[in-house]
């Protein structure tokens, strides 16, 4: 589906028109990313951030092909396998930088997607296929990334899979035998180490597909905009090549001057130094922590400490848990009217001084040892996460009065628009 | 429907997360957590060293490399492994593959008797990675008090600040205080423990490895002041951390200068195809 002014594609060439005919692929292309997809034309660069999570899948997947051509996927030998890349794998050192870091971009590109998302409440109708199938690529790519961080077999590799996977043990009666069966056994070891790479192998294709489910739900009611004002006319739009292309082009280039900044420069940075010794499983590490990017969600579990009529464990397994779970339902409990934070004062207040800074505490205290003060902090923001969503979303969407809003996108970007005074019905008549 | 299980449920979680914030805040206030001598005594890394190969530009001095070598191979391969390097690996420090050979041969690695089939030891050959002194990690134990002493390949790496934790750990033995004395006895050295407070728990089982000036005797001509071989040594096990650190540098420059250039390009590129979507004039 389309706008009915999208540009219709029409080959020239000979060899394109046979193919067209046989396989429309090139028509594909042209519709999804092409002139023929008309997207709205006031996109600020916060709409940068889909294509560049969609480049850094490619980038994880291309690098960590060839990773996997050298790395030997058995806990006697999987340590030093990973050495052997960084120095005598030609350029295997860059590869495994660009693999690392580019899991950590990936995450700064998706929590900067998905934030825009609660912003521009991007979730709501029609878009709310859109944005279920983004929870769940969010959710595939937490489970990949955390498989992929056990493969080096350092000590966080290690002492990550051992409390994560002690996560299931949490459950009442069935947890133990759910925890060994996830492991192949009561520790990690090598049964542990081989699926987590086979699944770490697979799951980025798994991804791969999600996205393009997300793409093609993303297609039938088109791009949403910074006004939430749906497109009416064909002046509020814009094809996505060359205007779009250009511009994420731009963006593309920023982002890759960063993050080659860090693979180049700081390539240890986002990590942890006792990822660099062997696992142990007869040492543990002072502080268990994840990779940056789970700490928020990680300072959640590790908020509940008292045992409330079930086991304080399971407690914040659940809140964990529940903490991404709520994204499904925002479509449904945020029922403004209103699309754009841009034009919801209440609603506004509660992101920038509500959201933004708990996330940051919460960013903050997942990798702080797990002590006072942090943990006492960390239950205040964990309590402001799911009051946030739960509760006072639902109610500012109903007491909130909203600004009011542009009559078209056209308005918006130009001050006027001549249908805003004319009937369109009318003026197509002319 | 939906909107009112979510409140509750919401509600539910921020209840019992508030809960076990007053019960934790309870504890907190009631019986502070006592300050441990690790938070009290442990240094971070001294910064007063400077590194040849540190900053975006960093390059290797070659000739402390050899030195610090030279400490390794006198000094620590006594008890610790550097299983990750090889002789050939050597080359970068500016050994000729003569001397790679050379130096090689003069190491003694685990090898099997060609005619009998038992355990023996021969001459390194460049592909041999540099051995440890002791056959398995029961006889490293044995050997030194039960504490197994690492490899040394990624030390540098495995810690934070490594290169500088290297040096000043090697720089940083001392009696204790008599201020932990009083307060923590507890954490005095033990029996066969050595104080030193850039070791995470203060205490160490190495002793002081390097003691005396003029321990090692560098064939440059350097004076080899105890300062002096632990710099030496904490840039020779920089480069045993990440052989490729000086090459990853040099690469970045040219791959940012392109991308620099690249993003430009795509700046204007930008401008001149949004030129003519008229924009709101103001």
């Amino acid at each position: 589906m389309s706008f009915p002014w999208a540009k219709n594609y029409e080959p020239v060439n000979p060899v394109m028109k046979f193919m067209d005919e046989k396989l429309p692929l090139p028509r594909l292309v042209y519709n999804a990313v092409g002139a023929g997809y008309p997207v709205p034309r006031n996109l600020s660069y916060w709409w940068n951030f889909g294509v560049l999570a969609g480049f850094c899948l490619v980038l994880q997947i291309v690098t960590g092909v060839v990773l996997a051509m050298h790395y030997a996927a058995n806990s006697g030998i999987a340590f030093n396998s990973v050495e052997h890349i960084m120095r005598d794998v030609n350029w295997g050192w860059m590869l495994r930088y660009m693999h690392a870091n580019g899991a950590s971009f990936f995450f700064l590109v998706i929590y900067i997607h998905i934030f825009r998302g609660f912003f521009y409440s991007s979730y709501k109708a029609p878009r709310e296929m859109i944005w279920l199938l983004g929870v769940v690529i969010f959710l595939l790519t937490m489970a990949t990334a955390f498989m992929g961080y056990v493969l080096p077999w350092g000590q966080m590799s290690f002492w990550g899979a051992k409390v994560i996977t002690g996560l299931f043990s949490a459950i009442p009666l069935v947890g133990e035998p759910i925890q060994i069966w996830l492991l192949g056994g009561f520790a990690p070891d090598n049964a542990a180490l081989n699926r987590f790479f086979s699944l770490h192998f697979m799951l980025p294709f798994v991804i791969l597909g999600v996205v393009i489910l997300h793409i093609w739900a993303l297609h039938i009611p088109g791009s949403s905009n910074p006004t939430g004002v749906e497109v009416k006319q064909e002046s509020d739009t814009l094809p996505f090549h060359p205007y779009y292309t250009a511009k994420d082009g731009f963006g593309l280039g920023v982002f890759l001057i960063i993050y080659f900044a860090f693979v180049f420069f700081f390539p240890n940075m986002l990590g942890h130094p006792d990822n660099y010794i062997e696992a142990n499983p007869l040492s543990t590490p002072a502080h268990i922590v994840p990779e940056w990017y789970f700490y928020p969600f990680y300072a959640i579990l590790r908020a509940f400490t008292f045992d409330f009529i079930i086991e304080a464990k399971l407690w914040g397994v659940l809140a964990m848990f529940s903490s991404i779970l709520v994204w499904f339902f925002l479509p449904w409990l945020d029922k403004s009217p209103v699309r754009s934070g841009h034009y919801r004062p209440l609603f506004r207040k509660f992101f920038w001084f509500g959201l933004i800074p708990c996330m940051a505490v919460l960013f903050y205290c997942g990798g702080a040892p797990a002590a006072e003060p942090y943990v006492m902090i960390s239950q205040i923001a964990t309590a402001y996460y799911f009051l946030h969503f739960l509760v006072i979303l639902p109610i500012i969407s109903s007491i909130e009065r909203p600004e009011p809003l542009p009559f078209s996108i056209t308005e918006a970007v130009l001050g006027s628009d001549d249908s805003a005074v004319i009937e369109p019905a009318a003026k197509a008549a002319e | 429907m939906i909107r009112l299980v979510g409140i509750l449920v919401g509600l539910g979680f921020t209840f019992v997360v508030l809960l076990t914030f007053g019960v934790g805040a309870y504890t907190a206030a009631t019986e502070p957590a006592a300050e441990t001598a690790e938070h009290a005594f442990h240094l971070t890394p001294k910064e007063d060293v400077h590194f040849s190969f540190e900053g975006p530009v960093g390059r290797w001095d070659v000739a402390q490399l050899q030195r610090g070598y030279k400490v390794y191979k006198e000094v620590c391969s006594a008890c610790h492994s550097l299983k990750q390097v090889a002789f050939r690996n050597l080359a970068d420090l500016g050994y000729s593959e003569a001397q790679v050979k050379a130096e090689a041969a003069a190491w003694r690695v685990p090898g099997i008797d060609p005619n009998t089939g038992e355990a023996t030891t021969r001459p390194g050959l460049p592909t041999d990675a540099f051995p440890s002194p002791y056959p398995n990690s029961v006889a490293a134990a044995a050997a030194n008090n039960n504490a197994i002493p690492p490899d040394l390949s990624l030390m540098t790496k495995a810690r934070h600040e490594g290169s500088h934790y290297v040096y000043s750990l090697l720089t940083g033995y001392q009696e204790p205080s008599a201020e932990l004395a009083e307060r923590f006895p507890d954490s005095l050295p033990g029996p066969g423990l050595h104080h030193n407070p850039y070791f995470a728990n203060l205490n160490l089982a190495m002793a002081p490895p390097l003691t005396s000036e003029g321990q090692v005797t560098f064939d440059d001509g350097t004076v080899a002041t105890v300062d002096q071989m632990a710099q030496d040594v904490a840039a020779f096990l920089t480069w045993t951390a990440e052989p490729k650190l000086v090459k990853r540098k040099q690469t970045g420059w040219p791959v940012l200068g392109f991308l620099l250039f690249a993003t430009l390009l795509a700046w204007f590129a930008k401008k001149s195809v949004w030129a003519n979507a008229k924009r709101r004039e103001d």
